[in-house]
């Protein structure tokens, strides 16, 4: 990634200006999420009700930096690492503002359980999920304000054991389910948020990706799945 | 990517990044050119180069990296420059263009050029066009010659606009007008190659818009090299992209490639706008 300056100061600013923003984006997201989990593992339905107010924040966020990408593409016309990074910085808040939805999801379903789920059995199996997903996304933000590709493909790599702790998640729920008849629907609520949470990781896998095609200029989405499905099918 | 200042960046330039050679047949080659001016001040350095078949290769860089120097080369047009010396290699089809027994007004017949500024001559329309055929023979009688007319008026677009007064000035088109009518006196002596600096640099983008349509359809037909400064017209236009920077050629890539992920940190930093 080119970090020298351009001859126009004012699309210098203008590019860091985006690039300020969708940090503060990243971070409102970010907040979000740890606040909506946080209520989910300790049962704080107050903390829960908050957390699903603040995601017209981000949203508004996107619409803004949406439109400072298309005033960029018409008005400068940029081209090669600058040209990767705005059209990487559409798809990143697209991916950061689902990330908003999904912590607003976890946030209502919370604030409707009528039992703590710190309470319930999984809470160990779904705190680990947690935990691992709250440090992959931290990570895939850190990556795009550092720019770093090498540590944005080694984080990509953790969405494979937040995959694995959905797939643990939902057969300890599943379980849960046919013992405790009573819970049923709290049970269910838990699973949507685990669900909710398993797809954060992969959000955070795709601003990875898109890490790395604005750095090296590679589209890498995509490729090891293609990957897989060819060797299972030799 | 970033390894150094521009300075030291050029200095540790080897050979040229990307593919400046290309795979089979190509119609005009450069190999390790060198050209000189006055006083053996050395304008380019060791440049080679293919242009292939039906494509069109852009030349970008910043003023004064020799662009136009090796444009002028391919037609021997720095023979008409007093101290100008040109070493290694530039082939058409294979010959050496600078070989003793090579007429240079049949050269440049062959590889046509069309310039910045619309220059038609001072004559009519139809004589604009029917110059060079005369001046080779092209045509054996005047029948013969009004077919050639019209058909490298209606290739260079101007034919509908021209066909009711081919015997009004030349002078008297627009610009765009006049500049589609250069073209089609270049393209009426039946040129393998059409040399191209900035073409559409006096003209407004309509006619701009006009003339990059007809070098897209003349593709089929020709082989172009155009210099450009305009780096959206070299996206728009182009197949390949070459990017000099102070007489040497750092990079030739496709044309997307050079736009969107570009190999040499110099292109990088030309085509980005940033401080060279």
């Amino acid at each position: 990634m080119n970090t020298q300056d351009h001859i126009s100061k004012e699309y210098n600013d203008e590019l860091e200006q985006l690039r300020a923003k969708v940090l503060n984006m990243g971070g409102l997201v970010e907040d979000s999420f740890n606040d909506a989990t946080k209520a989910l593992l300790k049962g704080k339905v107050q903390l829960a009700r908050e957390a699903s107010k603040e995601d017209y924040k981000i949203n508004a966020l996107e619409v803004s930096i949406d439109e400072d990408c298309s005033n960029m593409i018409a008005l400068r016309q940029p081209a090669a690492s600058d040209l990767r990074n705005i059209f990487a910085v559409v798809k990143i808040v697209t991916d950061l503002e689902r990330m908003g939805d999904e912590s607003e999801k976890i946030a209502k379903f919370t604030a409707e359980l009528s039992t703590n789920s710190h309470s319930m059995k999984f809470y160990n199996s779904l705190k680990s999920l947690v935990q691992n997903t709250r440090e992959m996304l931290s990570a895939a933000l850190d990556c795009y304000a550092r720019l770093d590709a090498e540590k944005a493909l080694e984080v990509l790599e953790l969405d494979n054991e937040v995959d694995a702790e959905f797939i643990n998640v939902n057969r300890i729920l599943t379980t849960y389910l046919l013992e405790d008849i009573k819970n049923i629907e709290d049970t269910i609520k838990v699973m949507w948020c685990a669900r909710s949470i398993e797809r954060v990781g992969d959000h955070a896998k795709n601003i990875c990706e898109y890490v790395v095609y604005i750095v090296k200029g590679n589209d890498i989405r995509h490729v090891i799945d293609e990957e897989s499905r060819q060797g299972r099918e030799k | 990517m970033r390894k150094g200042t521009d300075v030291e960046l050029l200095q540790n330039l080897g050979d040229t990044v990307g593919k400046p050679l290309i795979d089979g047949d190509s119609r005009m080659s450069c190999s390790k050119v060198d050209v000189f001016y006055n006083n053996n001040n050395q304008a380019i350095f060791d440049i080679s180069v293919d242009l292939g078949k039906n494509e069109i290769l852009a030349m970008i860089g910043p003023s004064g990296c020799g662009k136009s120097t090796l444009l002028r080369c391919l037609n021997r047009m720095n023979d008409t420059i007093e101290g100008c010396k040109v070493e290694g290699e530039i082939t058409l089809d294979g010959i050496d263009v600078y070989s003793k027994n090579i007429d240079p007004v049949l050269l440049r017949s062959n590889v046509g050029m069309v310039f910045q500024k619309p220059n038609p001559f001072p004559k009519s329309i139809y004589d604009n066009v029917a110059y060079g055929p005369r001046l080779h023979g092209l045509a054996r009688n005047g029948a013969e010659l009004d077919d050639l007319v019209e058909e490298s008026l209606i290739k260079s677009g101007l034919w509908k606009e021209t066909k009711d007064r081919l015997n009004k000035p030349g002078t008297g088109l627009s610009g765009g007008q006049q500049q589609r009518l250069c073209i089609a006196r270049t393209i009426a002596v039946k040129p393998e190659v059409i040399l191209m600096d900035e073409p559409t640099s006096a003209l407004d983008p309509i006619a701009t818009a006009t003339i990059e349509e007809l070098m897209y359809e003349l593709k089929s037909s020709y082989t172009i090299a155009v210099v450009t400064h305009s780096m959206q017209q070299a996206a728009r236009i182009s197949d390949r992209t070459a990017y000099f920077h102070l007489g040497r050629l750092v990079e030739v890539n496709e044309t997307n490639k050079v736009f969107t992920n570009p190999e040499h940190e110099l292109t990088e930093n030309y085509i980005t706008g940033r401080f060279g």
